[in-house]
């Protein structure tokens, strides 16, 4: 392994020590805040290291990894969610009083599992990555056992994400039967020219499975909303952005490396799960009154949504999914972050009725939360705007008008259900809340700052997102 | 760059009321007032300085890069047509900032703030000359509005909410495919990818290409303006929001529907909207029987006049698709004498509200005793909606009928017998609610000095528009077919 492969890998070999610096301060019997200092630290110096190796992109390390300019946005993505998602964590955990110590190893391992799974080129680290994101979310989604929610979450999770592993597991020992490489190139190179073989777009589809699984895409989404509703506010922040995100980029990858395009077997059926999602998701959605189940059911029409750009295969889709991406998880940890703060030491600020005249109690929250819904929305003024514009431009562009139409009817209807959370928090004014005490002047400070900036970025991205495009585009030429 | 200002006062002023209401609400009143104030004393000034003795009939034209690679541009530019409606714009504004003034108790800095992005959106729609830009701003004038409802309304105001932003944002997401559609085949003749107004009207296109892209246009417009079927959203939306809310909608969203098709359906696809005029024609002279006759059932007030809105916007449609330069100039008069009278009977219909805690006009009877200076400016609007010669509607309603004949007398002829229905419901309304025995026991206070200001101007203006209107048809001669 050459130096250069090596200072490739840096980013994830810091991101791997960051567990192993974890456990060593339990083992001293460190407090809480200095993990999560030392975490928050740790993450920063990732996006640091991620930044400063970009130069010497793209590099493969054989068999296993390609560190290129896909991996490094996406890492980069996945690594400033975990960021926002650790910071959330401090005070939802301290409130509860529960040893939360071992709580940042897994999830740092969780992240570990995601960022290797963006830079994977080869079944053997796709597995692992996805794997080591698997049992890290087994036991984040059932981190408070004292919950009922929480165990039911976790066990739904562990029997279907097991089951969906042994899929994989089968599709890949198919594709490998037919082509004798796991190796993504090695695998384009054999199918070239050949007839596509039965086996081979078998393995494929039931590949499709896990990843559906893990995208909760329609109809492999029936854990998305109790396991979004069981987990802690934080973890279904977590598995909302960093898992989903991982798993999208080993799927843009793989499919760019066989050309998936070309099967127009599976450019259907794909077609057909986005159109699904896109529906089910949102009439799902429609009558939710629990905020955290209603942002369940709108992540899985939204990766519909996602799919839609996924579908053309091109430049223009990948650059739109991943701006797609990049809004969504600032979208989402802002809603969610929202969640967290409201939270009490019983339970999650998750029905609706929790948030009637948030706005005349606390305007700079409300304002979060609804900037971030209207953002879900794809209204102007906030970065979901552009993020479905870009999608409908390549959509258009390949004149695929089946799902571009079904995507524009089915976000009115998606509609809807943000304006009823966006009404709620503006009805009525109730009288002024008690003042709690807070137990971290400091964290409670910083994530209410965090939860300001994103929302400022929403605003920005969706006034000016031409930076942002720009940076993305140039991202993603490094390969 | 000045019409840059002219958004850039409101949205900042806007968000400059929300801040300071914390402190004190009348400042943030104030400060509302002044700043369309001041845009209405900006398009007065451009108003007094435009002149088209240049062949280029556009008279201010700004663009700055937006989204380059993309091909979206900043690009504001004014004509006749759009100066007239930043006036109706601003004019209308400021009547609405005027008659929230007491009407609104508590949230005061908020509510200005959404009264006035959603005045910065609609004059972005009348001047935006990108395509995406036009798009956005359409999108910015519906989350003010949304809100404006939600939280000022009556009691049924969530679902009239509702319904306004779905029908409107459905409308809208069909012509931003248009919009793309349109993009997208520009760019394959021309080899530049463009969202330019003046870049896309050289496109040409296929006759069934041409007639998908103008229905996902034409579908956004109808919404807004509204035709019959998609009227729907209207009586609840008019009759649930605030006074200004209401003032607002009827005086100006319409008017974006209205505006809409003339600038960009018309121009866009010339070929494919003369296929379907007769269609449009037809659902114009419906809508103008089938509004006058639900205004005559109606019981509310607010919704009786939201009613003559689908009858009078009928007007409009039908005036558009008779490809008829008389009756488009009629359509663009018909714009605002309708924008001025239909806002004023709202304006009246928000004070007897405000006043009788009411709007069943059963419950009404014998106010002009009570009344008679708002007995007498009522009487003055009615005769407006109905169209009595010397007020500004009866010229735009001639000029209409007068362009349409030589193309349909069949439909001239409905449309001309939908003026006496608006007789019948206009004097019906005046009748119940001024005239007749007297209803109403509490005493109620005739128009205060603010609120005789406010009636004053409107009067005085459509007065004005009634005797002598050729100033505004001098400006919009501009706005022919080709």
């Amino acid at each position: 392994m050459t130096e250069y492969q090596l200072l490739a890998l840096l980013p994830f070999m810091l991101l791997a020590a960051a567990s192993i610096v974890v456990i060593l301060l339990i083992a001293f019997r460190q407090q809480h805040t200095v993990i999560q200092v030392t975490g928050f630290l740790m993450m920063c110096l990732v996006v640091g290291a991620m930044w400063y190796v970009r130069d010497t992109l793209p590099r493969e390390i054989l068999p296993l990894f390609v560190v290129d300019g896909l991996g490094a946005v996406y890492t980069g993505l996945i690594v400033c969610s975990v960021l926002v998602v650790g910071l959330l964590s401090f005070i939802y955990f301290e409130e509860r009083e529960e040893n939360p110590k071992e709580y940042y190893i897994l999830l740092f391992l969780g992240t570990l599992g995601a960022a290797v799974l963006t830079i994977s080129r080869h079944f053997i680290s796709l597995f692992i990555g996805l794997e080591l994101l698997s049992v890290s979310l087994y036991a984040l989604i059932a981190y408070l056992r004292n919950r009922n929610n929480a165990i039911e979450a976790g066990m739904k999770y562990l029997v279907l994400a097991a089951l969906t592993s042994a899929f994989l597991l089968f599709g890949m020992a198919l594709v490998y039967m037919e082509t004798g490489s796991m190796e993504f190139t090695a695998i384009a190179q054999k199918i070239v020219g050949g007839e596509s073989a039965v086996l081979f777009i078998l393995g494929i589809g039931i590949m499709m499975v896990a990843i559906g699984f893990k995208l909760a895409l329609v109809p492999f989404h029936l854990w998305a909303a109790d396991v979004y509703q069981g987990a802690p506010a934080p973890v279904t922040a977590f598995i909302a952005t960093v898992s989903k995100i991982g798993v999208f980029a080993v799927l843009l990858r793989f499919a760019q490396a066989i050309q998936l395009h070309q099967y127009p077997i599976a450019m259907t059926v794909i077609a057909v799960i986005a159109i699904a999602s896109m529906i089910i998701g949102n009439l799902l959605a429609l009558q939710q009154k629990n905020i955290k189940r209603l942002l369940a059911y709108s992540s899985i029409a939204h990766f519909g949504y996602l799919l839609v750009a996924f579908l053309p295969g091109n430049k223009a889709g990948t650059e739109a999914v991943s701006f797609y991406l990049l809004t969504y998880s600032i979208t989402i940890l802002a809603a969610l972050g929202i969640v967290t703060v409201l939270s009490t030491r019983q339970k999650d600020a998750e029905e609706l009725a929790a948030y009637q005249g948030l706005f005349w109690r606390k305007p700079v929250m409300a304002a979060v939360l609804t900037i971030a819904l209207l953002s879900l929305a794809g209204i102007p003024l906030t970065a979901g705007f552009f993020a479905k514009f870009f999608i409908l431009t390549t959509g258009v562009q390949q004149q695929l008008w089946l799902p571009v139409i079904v995507l524009v009817l089915t976000s009115v209807v998606g509609l809807y259900y943000y304006l009823r959370i966006i009404s709620t928090l503006f009805a009525g004014s109730l009288s002024a809340s008690t003042n709690e005490k807070t137990l971290h002047p400091f964290f409670y400070f910083a994530t209410y700052a965090t939860l300001t900036v994103l929302m400022c970025l929403l605003l920005w991205l969706g006034v000016f997102p031409r930076i942002a495009v720009k940076s993305i585009q140039d991202f993603l030429l490094i390969r | 760059m000045i019409l840059v200002w002219m958004i850039a006062i409101l949205l900042i002023t806007g968000i400059l009321c929300w801040l300071i209401a914390r402190w004190n609400p009348v400042v943030a009143k104030w400060i509302a007032l002044l700043s369309v104030l001041a845009d209405l004393g900006i398009i007065s000034y451009l108003c007094w300085q435009y002149n088209i003795t240049t062949a280029d009939s556009w008279f201010i034209d700004y663009r700055v890069d937006w989204i380059p690679s993309f091909g979206i541009s900043f690009h504001v530019a004014m004509d006749g047509l759009s100066l007239l409606m930043l006036l109706l714009t601003f004019f209308l504004g400021l009547l609405s900032v005027l008659c929230s003034w007491n009407e609104i108790k508590e949230k005061t800095g908020f509510y200005f703030f959404n009264l006035l992005w959603t005045l910065a959106g609609i004059s972005g729609v009348f001047i935006a000359m990108d395509l995406f830009l036009f798009y956005f701003f359409w999108e910015v004038m519906l989350v003010p509005m949304y809100f404006l409802i939600a939280i000022w309304g009556d009691a049924n105001r969530r679902y009239a909410a509702y319904k306004f932003f779905i029908f409107t944002q459905a409308g809208g997401l069909l012509m931003l495919l248009a919009i793309l559609a349109l993009y997208f085949i520009h760019a394959q003749q021309s080899g530049t990818y463009s969202f330019d107004y003046f870049s896309l009207v050289n496109t040409s296109l296929e006759p069934a290409t041409a007639k998908w892209i103008m229905l996902g246009f034409l579908i956004a417009f109808l919404v807004k303006l509204p035709m019959v079927p998609f009227h729907n959203w209207l009586p609840d939306a008019h009759s649930e929001a605030p006074t200004a809310g209401s003032l607002i909608l009827a005086g100006l969203l319409l008017k974006t529907g209205a505006y809409g098709i003339i600038r960009f359906v018309l121009v866009l696809f010339p070929q494919a909207s003369a296929d379907i005029a007769w269609g449009a024609m037809l659902f114009g002279v419906i809508g103008i029987v089938y509004g006058a006759v639900l205004a005559f059932s109606q019981t509310d007030l607010k919704r009786l006049i939201a009613y003559t809105s689908v009858s009078h916007m009928g007007f409009v449609l039908l005036g558009i698709f008779a490809f008829q330069d008389m009756a488009l100039q009629g359509v663009v008069m018909q714009m605002l004498t309708h924008g001025i009278s239909t806002g004023a009977l709202f304006v009246i219909a928000g004070i007897l509200k405000e006043r009788l805690h009411t709007r069943d006009i059963n419950q009404m009877g014998g106010l002009w005793t009570a009344m008679p200076a708002m007995g007498g400016v009522a009487m003055v609007f009615t005769m407006a909606s109905l169209g009595l010669p010397m007020l500004g509607n009866f010229i735009a309603e001639f000029l209409i009928l007068l362009g349409t004949f030589p193309v349909s007398n069949a439909l001239t002829v409905i449309a001309a017998v939908g003026l006496v229905f608006a007789a019948l419901y206009s004097l019906r309304m005046v009748q119940k609610v001024f005239l007749g025995p007297v209803a109403v026991n509490i005493p109620v206070k005739d128009l205060s000095a603010r609120e005789l200001t406010l009636m004053a101007a409107l009067s005085i203006s459509i007065v004005a528009l009634g005797l002598y209107p050729q100033p505004v048809i001098n400006m919009i001669k501009i706005v022919t077919y080709q």
